[in-house]
Protein backbone atom coordinates (compact mmCIF):
# COMPACT_ATOMS: atom_id res chain seq x y z
CA UNK A 1 0.00 0.00 0.00
CA UNK A 2 0.76 3.33 -0.67
CA UNK A 3 -0.24 7.19 0.49
CA UNK A 4 -0.41 9.37 -1.85
CA UNK A 5 0.43 13.21 -1.01
CA UNK A 6 -0.18 16.01 -3.51
CA UNK A 7 -0.01 19.59 -3.12
CA UNK A 8 -2.27 21.29 -5.89
CA UNK A 9 -3.58 24.66 -6.89
CA UNK A 10 -7.12 25.55 -4.98
CA UNK A 11 -8.14 26.86 -8.38
CA UNK A 12 -7.53 23.60 -9.58
CA UNK A 13 -9.02 21.29 -6.77
CA UNK A 14 -12.32 20.77 -8.90
CA UNK A 15 -10.46 19.54 -11.98
CA UNK A 16 -8.34 16.94 -9.89
CA UNK A 17 -11.65 16.21 -8.00
CA UNK A 18 -13.35 15.37 -11.36
CA UNK A 19 -9.93 13.54 -12.84
CA UNK A 20 -9.75 11.26 -9.76
CA UNK A 21 -13.53 10.68 -9.63
CA UNK A 22 -13.14 9.49 -13.82
CA UNK A 23 -10.11 7.03 -12.21
CA UNK A 24 -12.44 5.81 -9.63
CA UNK A 25 -10.10 7.02 -6.96
CA UNK A 26 -12.80 6.89 -3.93
CA UNK A 27 -11.69 7.89 -0.54
CA UNK A 28 -9.34 10.75 -0.10
CA UNK A 29 -8.75 13.74 3.03
CA UNK A 30 -7.44 17.09 1.88
CA UNK A 31 -6.20 19.83 3.62
CA UNK A 32 -5.94 23.66 3.20
CA UNK A 33 -2.45 24.64 3.60
CA UNK A 34 0.11 27.44 2.56
CA UNK A 35 3.77 26.48 0.95
CA UNK A 36 5.65 27.93 -0.99
CA UNK A 37 7.05 26.17 -4.04
CA UNK A 38 9.13 28.77 -6.09
CA UNK A 39 6.58 30.67 -7.62
CA UNK A 40 6.74 34.04 -7.93
CA UNK A 41 5.21 35.86 -5.05
CA UNK A 42 2.11 38.39 -5.13
CA UNK A 43 2.59 41.85 -3.29
CA UNK A 44 -0.06 43.41 -1.48
CA UNK A 45 -0.75 46.79 -0.71
CA UNK A 46 -2.53 48.49 2.81
CA UNK A 47 -2.73 51.60 3.37
CA UNK A 48 1.37 51.97 1.91
CA UNK A 49 2.22 48.98 3.92
CA UNK A 50 3.70 46.76 1.15
CA UNK A 51 4.09 42.92 1.63
CA UNK A 52 5.10 40.08 -0.17
CA UNK A 53 3.13 37.07 0.17
CA UNK A 54 5.63 34.85 0.62
CA UNK A 55 3.28 31.92 0.85
CA UNK A 56 0.88 30.62 -1.27
CA UNK A 57 -2.44 28.84 -0.58
CA UNK A 58 -2.60 25.07 -1.45
CA UNK A 59 -4.30 21.95 -1.21
CA UNK A 60 -3.04 19.07 0.57
CA UNK A 61 -4.31 15.85 -0.88
CA UNK A 62 -3.88 12.31 1.28
CA UNK A 63 -5.03 9.08 -0.68
CA UNK A 64 -4.32 6.07 0.72
CA UNK A 65 -4.18 3.24 -2.30
CA UNK A 66 -3.22 -0.25 -3.00
CA UNK A 67 0.11 -0.80 -5.02
CA UNK A 68 -1.86 -1.56 -8.39
CA UNK A 69 -3.96 2.26 -7.99
CA UNK A 70 -0.71 3.92 -7.44
CA UNK A 71 -0.01 5.21 -10.89
CA UNK A 72 -3.75 5.63 -11.96
CA UNK A 73 -3.72 7.78 -8.99
CA UNK A 74 -1.09 9.88 -9.75
CA UNK A 75 -1.70 10.19 -13.92
CA UNK A 76 -5.35 11.27 -12.54
CA UNK A 77 -3.39 14.06 -10.34
CA UNK A 78 -1.26 15.54 -13.17
CA UNK A 79 -4.24 15.71 -15.80
CA UNK A 80 -5.96 17.33 -13.51
CA UNK A 81 -3.78 19.62 -11.82
CA UNK A 82 -1.33 20.91 -14.03
CA UNK A 83 -1.30 24.65 -15.51
CA UNK A 84 2.53 24.60 -16.80
CA UNK A 85 2.88 27.39 -14.50
CA UNK A 86 5.28 27.27 -11.71
CA UNK A 87 3.61 26.60 -8.54
CA UNK A 88 1.68 23.49 -9.69
CA UNK A 89 2.12 21.51 -7.38
CA UNK A 90 4.23 18.39 -6.38
CA UNK A 91 3.28 14.46 -5.74
CA UNK A 92 4.57 11.91 -3.30
CA UNK A 93 4.35 8.59 -3.25
CA UNK A 94 5.12 7.43 0.57
CA UNK A 95 5.27 3.68 1.79
CA UNK A 96 2.87 2.55 4.21
CA UNK A 97 3.48 0.78 7.28
CA UNK A 98 -0.33 -0.52 7.98
CA UNK A 99 -3.66 0.33 7.50
CA UNK A 100 -6.65 -0.12 9.30
CA UNK A 101 -10.32 0.50 8.89
CA UNK A 102 -12.14 1.93 11.65
CA UNK A 103 -15.53 0.59 10.81
CA UNK A 104 -14.73 -3.42 10.46
CA UNK A 105 -11.11 -3.09 12.21
CA UNK A 106 -9.90 -4.79 8.10
CA UNK A 107 -6.70 -4.36 7.92
CA UNK A 108 -4.14 -3.20 5.04
CA UNK A 109 -5.27 -4.32 1.48
CA UNK A 110 -8.78 -4.81 2.46
CA UNK A 111 -8.90 -1.42 4.67
CA UNK A 112 -7.98 0.38 1.40
CA UNK A 113 -10.05 -1.30 -1.42
CA UNK A 114 -13.80 0.52 -1.64
CA UNK A 115 -16.52 -1.70 -0.17
CA UNK A 116 -18.14 -2.59 -3.40
CA UNK A 117 -14.99 -4.13 -4.64
CA UNK A 118 -15.52 -7.16 -3.06
CA UNK A 119 -12.86 -9.67 -3.94
CA UNK A 120 -9.67 -7.86 -2.76
CA UNK A 121 -6.79 -7.86 -5.49
CA UNK A 122 -3.83 -9.95 -4.29
CA UNK A 123 -0.59 -7.09 -3.81
CA UNK B 1 -37.92 77.99 -0.79
CA UNK B 2 -38.98 75.88 2.04
CA UNK B 3 -37.34 75.14 5.23
CA UNK B 4 -39.06 72.08 6.19
CA UNK B 5 -38.69 70.48 2.25
CA UNK B 6 -34.92 71.61 2.23
CA UNK B 7 -34.28 69.88 5.42
CA UNK B 8 -35.82 66.16 4.45
CA UNK B 9 -34.39 66.61 1.18
CA UNK B 10 -30.60 66.88 2.40
CA UNK B 11 -31.22 63.55 5.00
CA UNK B 12 -32.81 61.76 1.96
CA UNK B 13 -30.00 62.41 -0.59
CA UNK B 14 -27.47 61.05 2.44
CA UNK B 15 -30.00 57.92 2.37
CA UNK B 16 -29.64 57.72 -1.25
CA UNK B 17 -25.84 57.57 -1.17
CA UNK B 18 -25.80 54.84 1.14
CA UNK B 19 -27.80 52.72 -1.00
CA UNK B 20 -24.18 52.37 -3.11
CA UNK B 21 -22.20 50.54 -0.61
CA UNK B 22 -25.00 48.77 0.24
CA UNK B 23 -24.92 47.54 -2.82
CA UNK B 24 -21.32 46.81 -2.43
CA UNK B 25 -22.67 44.79 0.45
CA UNK B 26 -25.30 42.52 -1.13
CA UNK B 27 -23.32 42.07 -4.68
CA UNK B 28 -20.09 41.28 -2.51
CA UNK B 29 -21.79 38.35 0.16
CA UNK B 30 -22.98 36.53 -3.49
CA UNK B 31 -19.45 36.33 -5.34
CA UNK B 32 -16.34 34.01 -4.30
CA UNK B 33 -14.34 34.63 -1.55
CA UNK B 34 -11.50 35.41 -4.04
CA UNK B 35 -13.46 38.19 -5.43
CA UNK B 36 -14.88 40.07 -2.64
CA UNK B 37 -13.28 43.28 -2.63
CA UNK B 38 -13.21 43.54 -6.44
CA UNK B 39 -17.38 43.11 -6.56
CA UNK B 40 -17.47 45.68 -3.56
CA UNK B 41 -14.95 48.25 -5.23
CA UNK B 42 -16.95 48.11 -8.37
CA UNK B 43 -19.64 49.79 -6.22
CA UNK B 44 -17.34 52.07 -3.77
CA UNK B 45 -15.54 53.34 -7.31
CA UNK B 46 -19.08 54.33 -8.75
CA UNK B 47 -19.34 57.02 -5.61
CA UNK B 48 -15.85 58.53 -7.27
CA UNK B 49 -16.38 58.12 -10.77
CA UNK B 50 -20.06 58.59 -12.00
CA UNK B 51 -20.37 60.92 -8.99
CA UNK B 52 -17.55 62.87 -11.13
CA UNK B 53 -19.12 62.43 -14.44
CA UNK B 54 -22.92 63.86 -12.99
CA UNK B 55 -21.08 67.07 -11.16
CA UNK B 56 -18.75 67.76 -14.35
CA UNK B 57 -21.59 67.33 -17.45
CA UNK B 58 -24.21 64.03 -16.62
CA UNK B 59 -26.18 66.96 -14.36
CA UNK B 60 -26.27 69.59 -17.07
CA UNK B 61 -26.86 66.75 -19.89
CA UNK B 62 -29.88 64.97 -17.71
CA UNK B 63 -31.67 68.64 -16.61
CA UNK B 64 -30.47 71.27 -19.00
CA UNK B 65 -32.97 72.30 -21.61
CA UNK B 66 -31.93 71.21 -24.69
CA UNK B 67 -34.36 69.32 -26.81
CA UNK B 68 -36.75 66.29 -26.65
CA UNK B 69 -33.30 63.87 -26.22
CA UNK B 70 -30.63 65.37 -24.65
CA UNK B 71 -29.89 68.38 -22.25
CA UNK B 72 -27.38 70.86 -23.04
CA UNK B 73 -24.00 71.95 -21.51
CA UNK B 74 -25.18 74.76 -20.06
CA UNK B 75 -24.66 73.41 -16.59
CA UNK B 76 -21.66 72.19 -16.93
CA UNK B 77 -19.39 72.17 -14.74
CA UNK B 78 -21.62 73.39 -12.02
CA UNK B 79 -22.49 76.19 -14.10
CA UNK B 80 -24.93 77.89 -12.34
CA UNK B 81 -26.32 75.25 -9.91
CA UNK B 82 -26.13 77.58 -7.00
CA UNK B 83 -28.57 78.41 -3.77
CA UNK B 84 -31.64 79.59 -5.70
CA UNK B 85 -34.58 77.97 -5.48
CA UNK B 86 -35.44 75.01 -7.41
CA UNK B 87 -38.75 74.07 -6.79
CA UNK B 88 -39.04 74.68 -2.98
CA UNK B 89 -34.98 73.69 -2.14
CA UNK B 90 -31.54 74.69 -3.13
CA UNK B 91 -31.00 74.17 -7.08
CA UNK B 92 -27.57 72.34 -5.35
CA UNK B 93 -29.42 70.47 -3.37
CA UNK B 94 -31.40 69.09 -6.23
CA UNK B 95 -28.16 68.40 -8.06
CA UNK B 96 -26.58 66.23 -5.33
CA UNK B 97 -30.11 64.43 -4.67
CA UNK B 98 -29.98 63.55 -8.45
CA UNK B 99 -26.51 62.80 -8.41
CA UNK B 100 -26.74 60.24 -5.82
CA UNK B 101 -29.06 58.33 -8.46
CA UNK B 102 -26.55 58.40 -11.46
CA UNK B 103 -24.22 56.64 -8.96
CA UNK B 104 -26.07 54.04 -7.64
CA UNK B 105 -27.68 53.54 -11.34
CA UNK B 106 -24.15 52.72 -12.92
CA UNK B 107 -23.22 50.87 -9.88
CA UNK B 108 -26.36 48.83 -10.44
CA UNK B 109 -24.86 47.24 -13.68
CA UNK B 110 -21.56 46.07 -12.25
CA UNK B 111 -23.49 42.70 -10.99
CA UNK B 112 -23.56 41.23 -14.00
CA UNK B 113 -20.22 41.47 -14.70
CA UNK B 114 -18.45 40.12 -11.26
CA UNK B 115 -15.59 37.78 -11.29
CA UNK B 116 -14.07 38.69 -14.52
CA UNK B 117 -14.01 42.66 -15.73
CA UNK B 118 -10.22 44.08 -15.38
CA UNK B 119 -11.03 46.99 -12.67
CA UNK B 120 -9.59 49.78 -15.24
CA UNK B 121 -11.87 49.40 -18.14
CA UNK B 122 -14.14 48.82 -15.90
CA UNK B 123 -14.09 52.24 -14.15
CA UNK B 124 -13.81 53.80 -17.82
CA UNK B 125 -16.93 51.98 -18.58
CA UNK B 126 -19.10 53.01 -15.45
CA UNK B 127 -18.15 56.62 -16.36
CA UNK B 128 -19.08 56.67 -19.82
CA UNK B 129 -22.09 54.82 -19.43
CA UNK B 130 -22.84 57.73 -16.49
CA UNK B 131 -22.57 60.49 -18.65
CA UNK B 132 -23.90 59.11 -22.24
CA UNK B 133 -26.42 56.69 -21.13
CA UNK B 134 -28.16 57.73 -18.01
CA UNK B 135 -28.23 61.46 -18.16
CA UNK B 136 -29.95 61.13 -21.46
CA UNK B 137 -32.51 58.43 -19.97
CA UNK B 138 -33.17 60.91 -17.13
CA UNK B 139 -33.83 63.61 -19.33
CA UNK B 140 -35.96 62.00 -21.39
CA UNK B 141 -38.41 61.15 -17.92
CA UNK B 142 -37.34 63.91 -14.95
CA UNK B 143 -35.11 66.84 -17.68
CA UNK B 144 -38.46 67.84 -19.84
CA UNK B 145 -37.59 65.04 -22.69
CA UNK B 146 -39.88 63.34 -25.06
CA UNK B 147 -40.88 60.91 -22.53
CA UNK B 148 -42.10 63.39 -19.80
CA UNK B 149 -44.01 65.37 -22.72
CA UNK B 150 -45.66 61.67 -23.67
CA UNK B 151 -47.09 61.50 -20.43
CA UNK B 152 -44.91 58.60 -19.12
CA UNK B 153 -44.75 58.49 -14.92
CA UNK B 154 -42.13 57.26 -13.29
CA UNK B 155 -41.53 58.20 -9.74
CA UNK B 156 -38.00 57.19 -8.36
CA UNK B 157 -36.45 55.71 -12.00
CA UNK B 158 -38.22 52.52 -12.57
CA UNK B 159 -37.43 52.97 -15.60
CA UNK B 160 -34.63 55.78 -15.68
CA UNK B 161 -32.72 53.83 -12.94
CA UNK B 162 -33.58 50.00 -12.99
CA UNK B 163 -34.62 49.11 -16.63
CA UNK B 164 -31.88 50.97 -17.70
CA UNK B 165 -29.16 49.61 -15.72
CA UNK B 166 -30.50 46.01 -16.63
CA UNK B 167 -30.26 46.79 -20.46
CA UNK B 168 -26.75 48.04 -20.18
CA UNK B 169 -26.14 44.69 -17.53
CA UNK B 170 -27.12 42.30 -20.22
CA UNK B 171 -25.45 43.82 -22.88
CA UNK B 172 -22.04 43.98 -21.05
CA UNK B 173 -22.63 40.13 -19.44
CA UNK B 174 -23.28 39.29 -22.77
CA UNK B 175 -20.50 40.81 -24.74
CA UNK B 176 -17.86 39.58 -21.61
CA UNK B 177 -19.24 36.02 -22.06
CA UNK B 178 -19.85 33.59 -19.03
CA UNK B 179 -17.37 33.65 -16.65
CA UNK B 180 -14.84 30.25 -17.34
CA UNK B 181 -16.88 28.74 -14.18
CA UNK B 182 -20.09 29.41 -15.15
CA UNK B 183 -22.19 26.17 -15.41
CA UNK B 184 -18.69 24.54 -15.13
CA UNK B 185 -18.89 24.05 -11.43
CA UNK B 186 -20.43 25.23 -8.16
CA UNK B 187 -19.77 29.53 -7.87
CA UNK B 188 -21.56 29.51 -4.25
CA UNK B 189 -22.18 32.86 -2.23
CA UNK B 190 -18.84 33.41 -0.04
CA UNK B 191 -21.27 35.17 3.07
CA UNK B 192 -24.68 35.36 2.82
CA UNK B 193 -24.95 37.34 5.73
CA UNK B 194 -23.27 40.65 4.19
CA UNK B 195 -26.06 40.00 1.06
CA UNK B 196 -28.79 40.19 4.04
CA UNK B 197 -26.98 43.25 5.56
CA UNK B 198 -27.17 44.93 2.20
CA UNK B 199 -31.11 44.45 1.26
CA UNK B 200 -31.17 45.91 4.77
CA UNK B 201 -29.21 49.26 4.42
CA UNK B 202 -30.88 49.21 0.85
CA UNK B 203 -34.40 49.17 2.26
CA UNK B 204 -33.66 52.17 4.46
CA UNK B 205 -31.53 54.04 2.13
CA UNK B 206 -34.45 53.31 -0.38
CA UNK B 207 -36.61 55.72 1.90
CA UNK B 208 -34.58 58.63 0.80
CA UNK B 209 -34.57 57.13 -2.79
CA UNK B 210 -39.02 57.16 -3.71
CA UNK B 211 -40.03 59.39 -0.75
CA UNK B 212 -37.16 62.03 -1.31
CA UNK B 213 -38.26 62.44 -5.00
CA UNK B 214 -41.54 63.77 -4.28
CA UNK B 215 -38.71 66.81 -3.63
CA UNK B 216 -40.74 67.78 -0.90
CA UNK B 217 -42.05 67.11 3.15
CA UNK B 218 -45.26 66.61 2.33
CA UNK B 219 -47.98 64.02 1.66
CA UNK B 220 -47.00 62.82 -1.30
CA UNK B 221 -43.35 61.77 0.24
CA UNK B 222 -45.21 60.46 2.82
CA UNK B 223 -47.30 58.13 0.43
CA UNK B 224 -44.08 57.04 -1.21
CA UNK B 225 -42.09 56.72 2.06
CA UNK B 226 -45.15 54.48 2.98
CA UNK B 227 -45.44 52.66 -0.25
CA UNK B 228 -41.73 51.89 -0.37
CA UNK B 229 -42.22 49.68 3.14
CA UNK B 230 -45.49 48.09 2.21
CA UNK B 231 -44.27 46.46 -1.36
CA UNK B 232 -41.49 44.90 -0.27
CA UNK B 233 -43.18 43.68 2.53
CA UNK B 234 -45.24 41.47 0.36
CA UNK B 235 -42.46 40.62 -2.05
CA UNK B 236 -40.74 39.17 0.56
CA UNK B 237 -44.06 37.33 2.10
CA UNK B 238 -45.47 36.11 -1.73
CA UNK B 239 -41.32 34.77 -1.89
CA UNK B 240 -40.96 33.20 0.74
CA UNK B 241 -44.29 31.03 0.03
CA UNK B 242 -42.79 30.51 -3.74
CA UNK B 243 -39.29 28.91 -1.65
CA UNK B 244 -41.91 27.10 0.19
CA UNK B 245 -43.67 25.29 -1.76
CA UNK B 246 -40.95 24.57 -4.23
CA UNK B 247 -38.74 23.34 -2.16
CA UNK B 248 -40.07 23.32 1.54
CA UNK B 249 -36.99 25.76 2.52
CA UNK B 250 -36.95 29.38 2.83
CA UNK B 251 -33.81 31.10 1.82
CA UNK B 252 -31.76 33.83 2.86
CA UNK B 253 -30.84 34.56 -0.32
CA UNK B 254 -34.05 34.55 -1.60
CA UNK B 255 -35.20 36.85 1.17
CA UNK B 256 -32.86 39.11 0.12
CA UNK B 257 -33.70 39.04 -3.59
CA UNK B 258 -37.01 39.80 -2.96
CA UNK B 259 -36.98 42.58 -0.86
CA UNK B 260 -34.53 44.39 -3.46
CA UNK B 261 -37.11 43.15 -6.36
CA UNK B 262 -40.32 44.53 -4.26
CA UNK B 263 -38.36 47.62 -3.61
CA UNK B 264 -37.30 48.12 -7.44
CA UNK B 265 -41.06 47.30 -8.58
CA UNK B 266 -42.35 49.93 -6.16
CA UNK B 267 -39.79 52.71 -7.09
CA UNK B 268 -41.98 54.07 -10.52
CA UNK B 269 -45.13 53.92 -8.28
CA UNK B 270 -44.64 54.78 -4.90
CA UNK B 271 -45.92 58.39 -5.35
CA UNK B 272 -48.59 57.46 -7.29
CA UNK B 273 -50.64 54.83 -6.28
CA UNK B 274 -52.77 53.79 -2.87
CA UNK B 275 -51.24 51.79 -0.04
CA UNK B 276 -53.53 48.81 -0.85
CA UNK B 277 -52.23 48.95 -4.30
CA UNK B 278 -48.38 48.88 -2.90
CA UNK B 279 -49.00 45.60 -1.51
CA UNK B 280 -50.77 44.34 -4.27
CA UNK B 281 -47.71 45.50 -6.59
CA UNK B 282 -45.06 44.02 -4.39
CA UNK B 283 -47.14 40.68 -4.37
CA UNK B 284 -47.78 40.43 -7.78
CA UNK B 285 -44.04 41.81 -8.57
CA UNK B 286 -42.26 38.86 -6.75
CA UNK B 287 -43.87 36.19 -9.89
CA UNK B 288 -41.85 37.33 -12.45
CA UNK B 289 -38.68 37.76 -10.78
CA UNK B 290 -38.55 34.49 -8.99
CA UNK B 291 -39.17 32.78 -12.40
CA UNK B 292 -36.76 35.04 -14.19
CA UNK B 293 -34.09 33.86 -11.99
CA UNK B 294 -34.89 30.07 -12.00
CA UNK B 295 -34.95 30.41 -15.63
CA UNK B 296 -31.55 32.32 -16.06
CA UNK B 297 -29.41 29.95 -14.13
CA UNK B 298 -30.28 27.02 -16.90
CA UNK B 299 -29.25 29.23 -19.85
CA UNK B 300 -25.77 29.97 -20.65
CA UNK B 301 -26.53 33.74 -19.79
CA UNK B 302 -23.77 34.46 -17.66
CA UNK B 303 -25.90 37.64 -15.82
CA UNK B 304 -23.72 36.86 -12.47
CA UNK B 305 -26.19 38.56 -9.56
CA UNK B 306 -29.45 38.52 -12.00
CA UNK B 307 -29.49 42.37 -12.56
CA UNK B 308 -31.63 41.05 -15.57
CA UNK B 309 -34.09 39.28 -13.33
CA UNK B 310 -34.62 41.49 -10.51
CA UNK B 311 -34.07 45.45 -11.63
CA UNK B 312 -34.95 44.61 -15.30
CA UNK B 313 -38.07 42.37 -14.76
CA UNK B 314 -38.99 44.02 -11.24
CA UNK B 315 -38.59 47.48 -12.73
CA UNK B 316 -40.45 46.66 -15.90
CA UNK B 317 -43.73 44.93 -13.44
CA UNK B 318 -43.32 48.32 -11.96
CA UNK B 319 -43.36 50.63 -14.55
CA UNK B 320 -46.39 49.11 -15.98
CA UNK B 321 -48.30 48.29 -12.85
CA UNK B 322 -47.98 51.76 -12.27
CA UNK B 323 -49.63 52.22 -15.60
CA UNK B 324 -52.40 49.77 -14.40
CA UNK B 325 -53.02 51.32 -10.55
CA UNK B 326 -52.02 54.77 -10.95
CA UNK B 327 -54.81 57.24 -9.11
CA UNK B 328 -55.03 60.47 -9.42
CA UNK B 329 -57.10 60.65 -6.33
CA UNK B 330 -53.76 60.02 -4.07
CA UNK B 331 -51.81 62.19 -6.08
CA UNK B 332 -53.57 63.77 -8.75
CA UNK B 333 -51.11 63.42 -11.80
CA UNK B 334 -52.42 60.35 -13.59
CA UNK B 335 -55.19 57.69 -13.37
CA UNK B 336 -54.06 53.80 -14.50
CA UNK B 337 -55.93 51.16 -16.21
CA UNK B 338 -58.08 49.93 -13.22
CA UNK B 339 -59.33 54.03 -12.94
CA UNK B 340 -60.12 54.48 -16.34
CA UNK B 341 -57.54 55.40 -18.39
CA UNK B 342 -55.67 52.62 -20.42
CA UNK B 343 -53.90 54.93 -22.26
CA UNK B 344 -51.29 55.20 -19.27
CA UNK B 345 -50.26 51.65 -19.66
CA UNK B 346 -49.95 52.17 -23.68
CA UNK B 347 -47.43 54.82 -22.58
CA UNK B 348 -45.65 53.33 -19.63
CA UNK B 349 -44.83 50.60 -22.15
CA UNK B 350 -43.46 53.20 -24.75
CA UNK B 351 -41.06 54.13 -21.88
CA UNK B 352 -39.81 50.65 -21.16
CA UNK B 353 -38.93 49.93 -24.58
CA UNK B 354 -37.28 53.19 -25.14
CA UNK B 355 -35.25 53.08 -22.47
CA UNK B 356 -34.12 49.51 -23.34
CA UNK B 357 -33.18 49.95 -26.90
CA UNK B 358 -31.53 53.33 -26.04
CA UNK B 359 -29.58 51.81 -22.82
CA UNK B 360 -28.62 48.53 -24.99
CA UNK B 361 -27.49 50.23 -28.09
CA UNK B 362 -25.23 52.68 -25.66
CA UNK B 363 -23.86 50.24 -23.76
CA UNK B 364 -22.67 48.02 -26.39
CA UNK B 365 -20.83 50.95 -28.27
CA UNK B 366 -19.21 52.11 -25.22
CA UNK B 367 -18.19 48.74 -24.25
CA UNK B 368 -16.63 47.96 -27.95
CA UNK B 369 -15.04 51.28 -28.09
CA UNK B 370 -13.03 50.46 -24.46
CA UNK B 371 -12.05 47.19 -26.22
CA UNK B 372 -10.30 48.77 -28.82
CA UNK B 373 -8.06 50.35 -26.24
CA UNK B 374 -7.29 47.02 -24.81
CA UNK B 375 -8.70 43.87 -23.42
CA UNK B 376 -11.86 44.00 -21.12
CA UNK B 377 -11.85 40.66 -19.50
CA UNK B 378 -9.03 39.67 -17.15
CA UNK B 379 -6.98 36.91 -17.91
CA UNK B 380 -8.29 33.38 -17.52
CA UNK B 381 -5.30 32.54 -14.98
CA UNK B 382 -6.00 36.36 -13.16
CA UNK B 383 -9.44 34.92 -13.34
CA UNK B 384 -8.53 31.88 -11.55
CA UNK B 385 -6.47 33.44 -8.92
CA UNK B 386 -9.42 35.93 -8.31
CA UNK B 387 -9.62 39.35 -8.95
CA UNK B 388 -8.85 40.64 -5.12
CA UNK B 389 -5.25 39.98 -5.79
CA UNK B 390 -4.70 40.31 -9.49
CA UNK B 391 -6.33 43.81 -9.85
CA UNK B 392 -6.45 45.41 -6.35
CA UNK B 393 -3.20 43.59 -4.59
CA UNK B 394 -5.35 43.08 -1.75
CA UNK B 395 -7.28 39.85 0.03
CA UNK B 396 -10.60 40.17 1.72
CA UNK B 397 -9.82 38.16 4.40
CA UNK B 398 -5.62 37.64 4.40
CA UNK B 399 -4.15 36.02 7.15
CA UNK B 400 -1.09 37.68 7.00
CA UNK B 401 0.70 34.65 7.64
CA UNK B 402 3.71 34.33 4.82
CA UNK B 403 3.67 38.39 4.83
CA UNK B 404 6.61 39.38 4.78
CA UNK B 405 7.44 43.70 5.04
CA UNK B 406 8.09 45.31 2.35
CA UNK B 407 10.74 48.21 3.63
CA UNK B 408 10.03 51.00 1.25
CA UNK B 409 13.81 52.72 1.91
CA UNK B 410 15.48 49.32 1.04
CA UNK B 411 18.17 50.53 -0.91
CA UNK B 412 16.76 48.12 -4.27
CA UNK B 413 14.15 49.11 -6.06
CA UNK B 414 12.32 46.00 -5.69
CA UNK B 415 12.33 46.93 -1.92
CA UNK B 416 14.32 43.64 0.46
CA UNK B 417 12.68 41.41 2.81
CA UNK B 418 13.09 43.14 6.47
CA UNK B 419 13.73 39.50 7.66
CA UNK B 420 16.70 39.55 5.54
CA UNK B 421 17.76 42.91 6.65
CA UNK B 422 17.75 41.80 9.94
CA UNK B 423 19.97 38.40 9.74
CA UNK B 424 22.58 40.42 8.21
CA UNK B 425 22.52 43.60 10.44
CA UNK B 426 26.03 43.51 11.83
CA UNK B 427 25.92 42.89 15.69
CA UNK B 428 22.77 40.85 15.78
CA UNK B 429 23.58 38.75 18.37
Amino acid sequence: MKLVVAIVRPEKLADVLESLFRAEVRGLTLHRVQGHGGETEHVETYRGTTVKMELSDKIRLEIGVSDHFVQPTVDAILRGARTGEVGDGKIFVVPVEKVYRIRTGEEDQAAVTPIEETAPVPT
Amino acid sequence: MNNSDTAWLLVATALVLLMTPALGFFYGGLVRKKNALNTMMMSVCALGFAGLGWALVGYSIAFGRGNAWFGDLSMAFLRGVDLRPQGTIPHLLFFAFQGTFAIITAALISGSIVERMRFGPYLAFLTLWSILVYAPVAHWVWGGGWLAKLGAIDFAGGTVVHVNAAAAALVVALTLRPRKDYARRAVLPHNVPFTLLGAGLLWFGWFGFNGGSALAANGIAALAFVNTMLAPIATLVVWILLDLSRTGRATAVGAATAIVVGLVAVTPAAGFVSPISALLLGAVAAVPSYFALLWRARTRIDDSLDVVAAHGVGGTVGALLTGVLAQKSWNGVADGLLFGNPRQLAIQAVGVLGTIAFSAAGTFAIVKLLGVFGAIRASARDEGLGLDVTQHGEEAYSRGEGAILVLPDAGSSRGLPATALLETEPGTP
